[in-house]
């Protein structure tokens, strides 16, 4: 079985992020970058798909974006992954879910696969709208948010649970399929000593955009960003006290009718 | 491509979802720029009764598909059923509720139109002659204000309990019912069933009124008091990722940027201290409440109002003193 993982290099959640001077994007510097963290478990749910199958089964990283996003790439190669196809260019800078799908689209249509999965959303842009537009360009199906899924025993078909409002929505669908992934699907394994050290001598095939064919990026010139805009400052908090605690209760209650007018 | 609107009213469980009233509020900010005319398109079991909820909107024509091949959902069917009556209509925008299908049917429709989707916004406004629309950006740490560059179907989802729902305007729009014009045995990926969550509470992501509980819970069988409080209220109970991590909570009530992003009108944190991760999923709370027994807890830099206290305490006081008022 050949699995395709789509790795995206984010910031860390943890990343303080900060509007640049010229307000066209974020401060990079002091940034950490790494794995988009639905990824993750888009990796390892295409290790366990390898590891049910086996035989000459292959997990594919496939990654847009810059030169930097190698680590990255490393990472999931020393989770387990067996090789990667990494696409920079340095034209490219925050392209849009379109031109993502339409780059991945050529890309991937260079490879043999049955299931793509990929991160539920990237937690930069955070549209989670490429697996979509990717899956009607391979014209596959997908199915989004999957917090559980089963492959057939003879690998034609899988059942995948996904997140909705109030439920677990039920899905039967052929392969291939693109699936994207979210907690609670499986716990990602941390990368091993032994894994590491082979990571280093697995392949990343680095594509420009020419090798894919592309004289121009694709797919672009269909919005505008007016403005980056901060957080609104919260308000002060008001602290609610009293000697008692259900004095103090009492006036919050106060406060919610009256004040806030929410209860 | 005409100035026109078509919202997508959401079915589940044969009832419309709330947001599609939420939509059309949407949908009456651009139709004031663009001049065009809201429609709206309803799909799934059930949608010819639920029509008549948009017909007093103001809504012109309210499409309506019931077909056996829409009768369980598939992003492929009803992307097609979407994108094939955005063709027709010759739509500039469409507006979908940021639902689990609103997303997933949305994004696989403009790829068929070869459009432009704005993912979860919060705000629309009009400006030179195209929609703007705010979203939040790096897990609601940021926003972008985003418009088109024309020539596209612009789709835009929105979140739940953003926009006030459409006030009724008592005109009544007109319901045609369409064929789904998609063949049942084409569709590769389809629901068979829904697992629906325990407790029969509202989903976190739809629920004005939230109570949450963290790490300080202790264990599962304390959420009780939460639950308490929440079914007082009519809400929802949600929870820390560590609370889930460790076993008290489900996995579909944690909140934060590995959990659900909600907008309640009220959210009560529990023993949450109030992480970045954390605040991702509720900082847009229109009113935020701390109980925590940490003074210096980050949560408070974020509420609105704050008790420093044992929760175990507080909580059970909370209910019984709203409990008198309601
Ligand atoms: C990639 C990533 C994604 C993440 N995603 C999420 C996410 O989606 N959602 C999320 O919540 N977290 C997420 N986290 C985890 C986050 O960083 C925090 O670890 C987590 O939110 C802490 O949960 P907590 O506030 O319940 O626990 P703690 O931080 O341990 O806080 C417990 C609080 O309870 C208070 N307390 C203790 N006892 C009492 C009592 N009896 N009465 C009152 N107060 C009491 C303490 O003072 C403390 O403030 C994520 C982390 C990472 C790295
Ligand atoms: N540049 C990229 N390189 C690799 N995968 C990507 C890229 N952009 C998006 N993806 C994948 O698509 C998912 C959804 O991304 P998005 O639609 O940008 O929220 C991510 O979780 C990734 O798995």
């Amino acid at each position: 079985m050949k699995i395709i993982v789509l790795l995206k290099r984010v910031p860390d959640s943890e990343a303080k992020i900060l509007i640049n001077k010229e307000g066209t994007g974020i401060r990079e510097d002091g940034v950490k970058f790494v794995i988009n963290t639905y990824d993750e478990y888009a990796i390892e749910e295409g290790l366990l798909m390898k590891e049910k199958v086996g035989g000459d089964s292959k997990v594919t990283v496939v990654c847009m974006g810059p030169d930097e996003a190698t680590e990255a790439i490393r990472t999931a190669l020393a989770m387990g992954a067996d090789d990667a196809v990494h696409i920079a260019d340095d034209s490219l800078s925050n392209p849009g879910p379109f031109t993502t799908a339409t780059i991945m689209a050529k890309a991937i249509g260079d490879e043999e696969f049955d299931i793509i999965f990929c991160g539920k959303q990237a937690i930069d842009d955070d549209m989670a709208q490429v697996h979509c537009i990717l899956a009607e360009m391979l014209d596959i199906p997908q199915v989004s948010v999957a917090i559980a899924f089963e492959l057939s025993d003879d690998t034609t078909k899988a059942t995948v649970s996904r997140r909705i409002e109030g439920g677990d929505e039920k899905i039967d669908t052929s392969l291939p399929v693109i699936v994207s992934c979210d907690k609670g699907l499986n716990d990602p394994r941390y990368a091993s000593l032994p894994g590491i050290m082979k990571a280093k001598k697995k392949e990343i095939r680095k594509k420009s955009l020419a090798d894919l064919g592309f004289s121009e990026i694709p797919g672009g010139g269909r919005s505008r960003i007016l403005k980056w805009l901060p957080l609104p400052k919260g308000g002060e908090c008001r602290m609610v006290e009293a000697e008692e605690t259900p004095d103090a209760v009492r006036e919050l209650v106060r406060l919610l009718r009256e004040e806030a007018k929410v209860i | 491509m005409t100035g026109d609107i078509l919202v997508f009213g959401e079915i589940r469980n044969g009832e419309l979802k709330k947001v599609a009233r939420e939509l059309v509020y949407g949908a009456r900010t651009i139709a004031a720029g663009t001049g065009g005319s809201i429609d709206a398109l309803i799909v799934g079991t059930g949608a010819e009764t639920e029509a008549a909820k948009l017909a007093s909107l103001g809504v012109r024509n309210i499409a309506v598909v019931d077909d056996e091949a829409t009768a369980n959902y598939s992003s492929e069917g009803y992307a097609t059923v979407l994108a094939d009556l955005v063709r027709e209509g010759d739509y500039g925008y469409i507006l979908l509720g940021a639902t689990a299908m609103g997303r997933d049917l949305g994004a696989r429709a403009v790829a068929k139109v070869d459009g432009v989707m704005f993912s979860d916004c919060v705000e629309l406004g009009f400006e030179d002659g195209a929609c703007i629309a705010r979203r939040p950006v790096y897990s609601g740490k940021l926003y972008v204000e985003i418009a088109p560059t024309g020539g596209r179907p612009v789709f835009i989802t929105i979140r739940p309990n953003n926009l006030p729902p459409a006030e009724e305007t008592g005109d009544g729009g007109e319901v045609t019912a369409r064929g789904a014009g998609i063949d049942l045995a084409a569709i590769r990926a389809i629901a068979t069933e829904i697992a629906p969550l325990a407790g029969g509470r509202p989903d976190v992501t739809e629920a004005d009124v939230i109570i949450s509980g963290g790490r300080a819970m202790k264990d599962a069988s304390n959420f009780k008091i939460l639950e308490d409080l929440a079914d007082l209220l009519g809400g929802a109970v949600g929870a820390s990722r560590a609370a889930v991590d460790a076993g008290f909570a489900e996995q579909p009530l944690q909140v934060g940027q590995t959990g659900k992003v909600v907008n309640p009108k009220l959210y009560i944190a529990c023993g949450i201290s109030g992480a970045i991760q954390h605040l991702a999923g509720m900082r847009t709370s229109k009113v935020i409440v701390a109980i925590n027994k940490d003074s210096n807890a980050p949560i408070f830099e974020k509420a609105h109002y704050g008790i420093v206290g044992n929760l175990f305490d507080v909580v059970p006081v909370l209910t019984e003193e709203i409990r008198k008022i309601l």
